[in-house]
């Protein structure tokens, strides 16, 4: 007999009938693409796929975010000029790098930094308009705007990277480029620059929630498949109704650790978790350059940084020795 | 359906542990892969629990250390005897040396530079004496070069010195040399800078998007290596993140040239601290300075002395960095005293006191900028050393 699973189902429950959703109310566009059933996914998650809201907001969200993309790209072809061979075989290695430090807040000549003001300006314009787009989906359906402000969190960070920092800063040099390895590549010489970011307690907060989250995801992944042969996928249900699963699931964590989350709570818990992720990141890093110039000197002030044994008798800094000459 | 179950769950998880073995082999040929595969050792050089740890890969370092040996030095000349510079004509530089102890560098020298090529390489058959040949010219100045390194730059080379062959090793031209990189080619000039970086076939960067001519900026130029700043809030350094990345391009071809962490000569949770750091970044201070002394007081000097099929795509002379005497080891040839058995290539010879002995028409001039560069090289770096 076929039985159902609630991951990797060997059973799809489909329908024969495409849904195409709830009816819009005014001034929403029509869906877009005819919905299809694509088995594989259905192995994942719903098999049904599309129909997609566009609207005028996803358009030129998409617009503007493919033009980014676009300008991206292109200059990255350009830079090995325009071999798509040489493309693929460095894409990792390529990047429309911020302007020269030179330039300050100006707009800088197109080639040497301009192309980057652009597409940051793009950037901005495509996911502010996706954030929009989530917004008034969320609104649309009657639903909370939780994941728009989630992402808002997201955006935060981002806007602070691109924008806010640069701008205290005084120079678009200050801004990520956009590469591989060269965003990795700024990331380890700006934590050199500032003195360690690890000891940016801000850093630390936002590590401490991105871990968080991801034990908090799977902690409660883990719960809910435990319990799903009591039917404890059916979170929202268990909220008002509490069954079995719940209690169980429940009584699981008070046995192990002495306190339980809720079918609710547990939800703001990685709710807030994911949200304060880049939220404190961000505010670490909007203090980098602006407030604290050296990290690791500031937790030695502060006493955050523990001094260790002298194991060598250390060397005094060389420029500040007047031995003449070499 | 139970052991159906297993079965498939089996396979799934050999099939993923078969994949990632094939991602190892993949990644695995060692040096100059990203990755080297265990076993390494690795050996605790400052307090526990700060990471201040070398990592040693025996596969690699093997064959190195192999490769890093000293040739057996020839046994010792009499000093005593007629001087070379009143035996031969045109001696500028070790006049002063017996014949027996000046044929005795000849051979050496020959046998670390031009072994292949023999004495031609830098004479004239028909008049070893001329200066026809412009090896000849220069191996004079890279002798003098030897000389002011082992005399006037014992915080880097301390008493172990360097001789011809830590760098040669063999060949005419060091294996390990710079030249500036060209800008580059951007037509139009509209779209597709690199910005000096994002190539990952420059070798001076190691596979990195990092800016690729540092060279120029720490080891002809003086520009600042420290960009981090030296008070806990902002009072005014103003380093960009971008000169973090020259930086940081420096540190990896130090960490490259020497075969070392980053731990050999920083506590890593500050970089910028000299009370955390091991006493060995002292001498690496050092040998920066050192190297950009040479290249401004000797190679720079030598620019119209080479051809043109010996010089870089912008027409400027080879030059020298870490690499070209550490080539892979903390120490060049892992400390071995070379030096020692060349006391003609441990002392600097009063050049002008000697002038006389041999020169000919113009060789007062050379001599007189021989004698400042010496006297001008250590001097001027040490006033551009200061960092910042």
């Amino acid at each position: 007999m076929a039985d159902y699973q609630n991951l990797f189902t060997t059973v799809q429950p489909t329908s024969h009938h495409l849904h195409m959703g709830v009816p819009l109310g005014p001034y929403n566009s029509p869906r877009d693409f005819k919905p299809w059933l694509f088995h594989l996914l259905g192995r994942f998650g719903n098999a049904q796929i599309g129909p997609i809201y566009l609207g005028r907001l996803g358009l030129a969200s998409l617009f503007c975010g493919l033009l980014w993309f676009t300008i991206i790209g292109m200059n990255m072809l350009a830079s090995v000029n325009w071999d798509p061979i040489q493309f693929i075989k460095q894409l990792f290695w390529l990047s429309l790098d911020p302007p020269s430090p030179a330039y300050g807040l100006s707009m800088p000549p197109i080639n040497d930094g301009g192309w980057f003001i652009i597409a940051g300006f793009f950037f901005l314009a495509s996911v502010l308009l996706w954030w929009a787009r989530m917004y008034t989906r969320a609104r649309e359906l009657g639903m909370g705007t939780h994941i728009a402000w989630a992402f808002a969190a997201a955006i935060w960070l981002a806007l602070v990277l691109g924008l806010f920092r640069p701008v205290l800063m005084g120079s678009w040099s200050e801004a990520v480029p956009y590469g591989i390895f060269s965003h990795l590549d700024w990331t380890a010489a700006f934590s050199l620059r500032y003195g360690n970011l690890f000891y940016n307690p801000f850093h630390a907060l936002s590590i401490a929630f991105l871990y968080g989250s991801a034990l908090l995801f799977a902690m409660h992944g883990a719960t809910i498949l435990a319990v799903g042969r009591y039917g404890g996928e059916r979170e929202i249900e268990q909220i008002v109704d509490r069954g079995t699963a719940s209690e169980r699931a429940a009584l699981f964590w008070r046995w192990t650790m002495g306190f339980n989350a809720t079918m609710e709570s547990i939800h703001r818990w990685a709710w807030w978790f994911a949200v304060l992720c880049p939220l404190t990141g961000g505010i670490g890093i909007l203090l980098t350059g602006t407030v604290v110039d050296n990290w690791y000197l500031w937790a030695i002030k502060h006493g955050v940084a523990p001094p260790y044994p002298e194991l060598w008798a250390p060397t005094p800094d060389p420029a500040t020795l007047n031995l003449g000459a070499k | 359906m139970s052991t159906t179950f297993h079965r498939v769950l089996a396979a799934r998880l050999f099939a993923g542990v078969a994949l990632l073995g094939g991602l190892l082999t993949l990644t695995g040929c060692e040096r100059g892969a990203p990755f080297e595969r265990p076993p390494v050792d690795s050996v605790q050089s400052g307090y526990r629990g700060t990471g201040m740890t070398q990592v040693y890969n025996p596969r690699i370092l093997e064959p190195q250390i192999e490769k890093n040996q000293p040739p057996a030095a020839l046994p010792p000349a009499p000093s005593e005897g007629p001087k070379a510079s009143q035996v031969y004509q045109n001696v500028k530089v070790l006049g002063h040396l017996s014949t027996a102890e000046f044929v005795r560098h000849m051979t050496a020298i020959t046998a670390w530079v031009a072994p292949n090529e023999g004495c031609t390489y830098c004479h004239n058959p028909a008049n070893f004496a001329e200066d026809s040949k412009y090896t000849k010219v220069v191996a004079r100045r890279m002798i003098q070069m030897t000389q002011h390194i082992n005399v006037d730059w014992q915080q880097h080379v301390s008493n172990t010195g360097v001789t011809c062959y830590t760098c040669h090793r063999g060949q005419p031209v060091p294996s390990k040399i710079w030249f500036t990189a060209p800008p580059q080619e951007k037509r139009a000039d509209f779209i597709g800078t690199k910005n000096g970086q994002n190539t990952p076939d420059m070798d001076s960067v190691k596979g990195a998007s990092l800016p690729y001519d540092h060279y120029t900026e720490y080891f002809k130029e003086a520009k600042p290596i420290r960009v981090a700043g030296d008070t806990a809030l902002p009072t005014g350094n103003r380093s960009s993140i971008q000169q973090g990345e020259f930086t940081y391009g420096l540190m990896m071809h130090m960490s490259d040239s020497l075969g070392v962490n980053c731990t050999y000569c920083h506590n890593t949770r500050s970089f910028a601290s000299w009370a955390e750091s091991p006493p060995q970044r002292t001498t690496a201070w050092y040998g920066i300075r050192m190297v950009r002394d040479l290249n401004l007081a000797y190679m720079e000097d030598l620019t119209d002395v080479f051809p043109q099929d010996r010089k870089g795509p912008l027409g400027d002379v080879a030059k020298v960095n870490c690499a070209t005497c550490h080539q892979g080891a903390y120490k060049p040839l892992y400390g071995a005293k070379m030096a020692k058995d060349h006391p003609e290539l441990t002392t600097l010879v009063q050049v002008v006191a000697g002038a006389g002995a041999g020169g000919g028409a113009g060789d007062a001039k050379a001599l007189a900028a021989t004698a400042a560069a010496v006297a001008g090289g250590g001097a001027g770096s040490g006033g551009k050393a200061t960092g910042k």
